[in-house]
């Protein structure tokens, strides 16, 4: 599993192949601090194999949409967006509507995500307006400004809906006839559950060779071309790598499907894993437009980007815009696996959630890649599946454990910040001292 | 005139003023409606001795120059800390305010060492204050979940009858509960005035304001006002910071410990988590900025945002049985207020 974030991460640097290994170990000490305590935790809760992996599959795949919609304010240097909330938010107001018409299926998805999109767009315009307005403390401003939006939230839904605006859907409405109910079952013959994920599922090894085999053809090619052509940029380490960590993933499936396991059960949502995909892609290959580049300019100094002619509030804007859309996207996924929709509930610590997973993914306040993206979100919510029954089975109480991942999540938040403000001090007392 | 209308409203500042309007607006509504003033009015003033002291704890921090202290829940740690040690060891005969002075007393070297070591921490991140104050605060709570199962305590009115750990709330009702809010007091026409707890606060609030004016308070207030300048008079910044950040944190703790005794209870496990923001809240409502702040704008503050919520609670409920309209004003009120702040702050650092 770790291999897709590998191949990402390691960088193409001419160097030898101890002081890459060197470099990696350092870049990566936290995702790898934490696939020891995440293999620790699986060891200790005694859990199935099958059990965790299923549980596993369905969380991963629920929740990436969400964490990758951190990348690109982290790009264009608003650091990590809490304001994905609001984003979420923007998503449950277009479930309950969509519940409401009684659109099922894909057809009702398609109809959440085209009514989330433009509501999402205006809540993120509101949101850039505020951090073009405190610039230096986007984070916290993003973080408090979610806590407003939330009473925002629940005062339309609460005291709006069935005074101003009509709304008299007894599924949906409280029995006095204002407020939407606590929890919105999303499982009726005409409700959104499973309507992405149903669209397709497909044993999760068969993919997985499928796309192992693919891989190694690609990057043997690729070699092979190298070599032909311009020897001196070939990276035999991570050529080596990346080859080992395919092959071994390639190998794992072929074992489970030859031998016929239980394991073969575990499917994959393949419509839901392309949704994410793209957005990765989406990520990825942004980059390389001329937007992209603006949020790395505005990213690495908006003073610089200012003076070659970058508008930094409006791509700001545009950043905060993509992010608050894909937010809205992702808890729109997110919930139609869940099947019910906890009103004043599912989205409150989602941007919690989300930034820990990254954060453990090896992602910092100003780097994020999808890769990383994706390898947190499979160790936390591994940490998520195991912590319970290992802190029950080490210290005989289920609490600890589940106290322990939330101070997990709130520590690696606290962590990574601290962290990144402290070398931010470091680096303006140097240029202070350099000038 | 309208440039002096204009002028007044700048100073006074919009949000304070729609604040204000609401909470005239709220009590006049709660007589209209037949609530209950007497009533109504001992409860505002309750509170407002009860809040108080965590606004309070704002001062300091703000003074010495780290902002608006959001890792509040360390200094509520301490204060819970020396509460439950002191009903772990029985401490709470009358002579020690029934366990009131020794649960300060315990919990002061708790709030000196970790505001040391937090102020020190505060000095290698300046400038990111506010977010990582606001982590730090989330993973201290949720350290301490892991404590409260795992301390050993054993005094049976702390713990849970089977199973491991302290209870969810505490009760004081056999130590130091409303030891405060009964010393002199006294009620007028159904008023309940809590003269120990008001005298208290107002005694904290006198020793804060007592502290700014010495030596050290000035120079605290200097290195917070103006670090550069500071330096060139030969004032070490991140001492005071450290000083400030310590100050911050001993209030806290107090400010906890007076919180629980007029409540009743102490609280445990998350309930601490966002006790910080109605603080910060209450201060900036009040009329200080990220880096100003004044004793006035504690008291105005806190009775301005203990009142409108204790107002609104039974106002909202009368209106809307169902659903809770006080909780989501307290949420729109206290964010909003912060998010102005923050915009005022002027961008960059």
């Amino acid at each position: 599993m770790a291999g897709v974030n590998e191949v990402k991460t390691t960088k193409t640097n001419k160097t030898n192949t101890s002081n890459s290994i060197k470099k990696f170990l350092f870049d990566s000490s936290v995702p790898l601090l934490f696939i020891i305590i995440c293999l620790a935790g699986v060891y200790f809760s005694e859990l199935p194999l099958l059990f965790i992996m299923n549980t596993l599959l369905k969380r991963v795949t629920r929740n990436s949409f969400m964490v990758l919609s951190l990348i690109i304010p982290v790009i264009a240097g608003l650091g990590l967006n809490f304001g994905i909330v609001i984003g979420a938010m923007a998503g449950q107001f277009a479930i309950i509507a969509v519940t409401h018409f009684k659109i099922s299926g894909f057809p009702g998805f398609m109809m959440c995500i085209l009514l989330a999109t433009p509501i999402a767009i205006i809540f993120g315009i509101f949101i850039a307006i505020l951090l073009n307005r405190t610039k230096g403390q986007e984070m916290i401003s993003s973080m408090i400004a979610g806590f407003f939006a939330n009473g925002v939230y629940q005062f339309i839904l609460l005291f709006l809906v069935g005074t101003l605006i009509p709304l008299r859907n007894p599924d949906l409405v409280l029995s006095r006839g204002i407020g939407i109910r606590n929890t919105i079952d999303l499982t009726t013959a005409t409700g959104l559950k499973y309507s992405l994920d149903n669209v397709l599922w497909y044993p999760l090894f068969y993919v997985l060779a499928g796309i192992a085999a693919l891989v190694i053809i690609v990057i043997c090619i690729d070699y092979y071309l190298k070599r032909k052509k311009i020897p001196e940029s070939i990276d035999n380490f991570k050529f080596i790598t990346q080859l080992i960590i395919t092959a071994a993933i390639l190998a794992v499936s072929l074992y489970v499907i030859m031998t016929g396991s239980i394991l073969i059960n575990v499917k994959l949502p393949i419509i839901t894993t392309l949704f994410i995909a793209a957005l990765w892609w989406f990520n990825v290959s942004i980059m390389k437009t001329k937007m992209g580049q603006d949020f790395r300019t505005v990213g690495h100094d908006m003073e610089i980007a200012k003076i070659s002619g970058v508008d930094v509030d409006r791509t700001r804007t545009i950043a905060m815009i993509i992010s608050t859309v894909f937010a809205a996207w992702g808890q729109i996924i997110f919930l139609q696996n869940i099947g019910t929709l906890s009103t004043y509930g599912s989205h409150v610590s989602i941007a919690t959630f989300s930034i820990a997973a990254i954060l453990l993914g090896g992602a910092s306040v100003t780097k994020a890649t999808s890769g990383q993206a994706i390898l947190g979100v499979i160790l936390f919510h591994t940490l998520f599946i195991v912590s319970p029954k290992a802190g029950n089975n080490l210290f005989g109480d289920a609490q600890i454990g589940e106290f322990f991942r939330a101070f997990v999540s709130y520590g690696v938040i606290g962590v990574a910040l601290g962290l990144h403000a402290w070398n931010k001090r470091v680096q303006a007392i140097r240029r202070r001292l350099d000038a | 005139m309208i440039e002096v209308i204009k002028k007044y409203l700048n100073m006074f500042g919009l949000p304070r003023l729609i604040i204000t309007a609401l909470f005239i607006g709220i009590c006049i509504t709660a007589i209209v409606i037949g609530l209950p003033v007497s009533l109504l009015a001992s409860d505002v003033i309750r509170r407002f001795g009860m809040f108080g002291i965590l606004a309070l704890a704002m001062v300091p921090s703000i003074q010495s120059g780290t902002g608006p202290n959001f890792a509040l829940p360390i200094g509520i740690i301490c204060g819970l800390l020396g509460s439950l040690l002191t009903i772990e060891f029985g401490l709470t005969s009358p002579a020690l305010g029934y366990g009131f002075i020794s649960a300060v007393l315990i919990s002061l070297p708790f709030a000196i060492l970790s505001g040391w070591v937090y102020g020190i921490l505060l000095n290698k991140i300046k400038g990111s204050e506010m977010l990582v104050a606001t982590y730090t605060g989330f993973s201290i709570v949720s350290f301490m979940q892991i404590g409260w199962v795992t301390l050993p305590f054993t005094h049976p009115e702390m713990r849970w009858p089977i199973g491991q750990g302290l209870r969810v709330t505490v009760s004081l009702d056999s130590s130091f509960g409303e030891v405060l809010n009964r010393v002199w007091g006294f009620s007028i026409s159904g008023v309940y005035i809590p003269t120990g707890l008001l005298l208290f606060f107002f005694g904290c609030c006198g020793l804060v304001w007592l502290f700014s004016r010495s030596k050290s308070g000035i120079e605290m207030n200097i290195a917070g006002a103006n670090p550069k300048f500071a330096v060139a008079s030969g004032i070490n910044v991140d001492k005071n910071r450290v000083v400030g950040t310590i100050l911050s944190t001993i209030i806290g703790a107090v400010g906890i410990i007076v919180y629980s005794l007029s409540f009743g209870y102490l609280q445990l496990y998350l309930a601490p988590l966002y006790m910080a923001f109605p603080a910060v809240a209450a201060v900036l409502i009040g009329g200080a900025s990220t880096s100003k702040v004044k004793i006035s704008h504690v008291l105005i503050g806190t009775f301005l945002f203990q009142g409108l919520l204790t107002v609104a609670l039974p106002v909202a409920n009368q209106m809307f049985p169902e659903g809770n309209l006080s909780e989501v004003l307290r949420m729109i009120v206290q964010n909003g207020i912060i998010l102005y702040a923050l915009t005022k702050m002027g961008g960059g650092v």
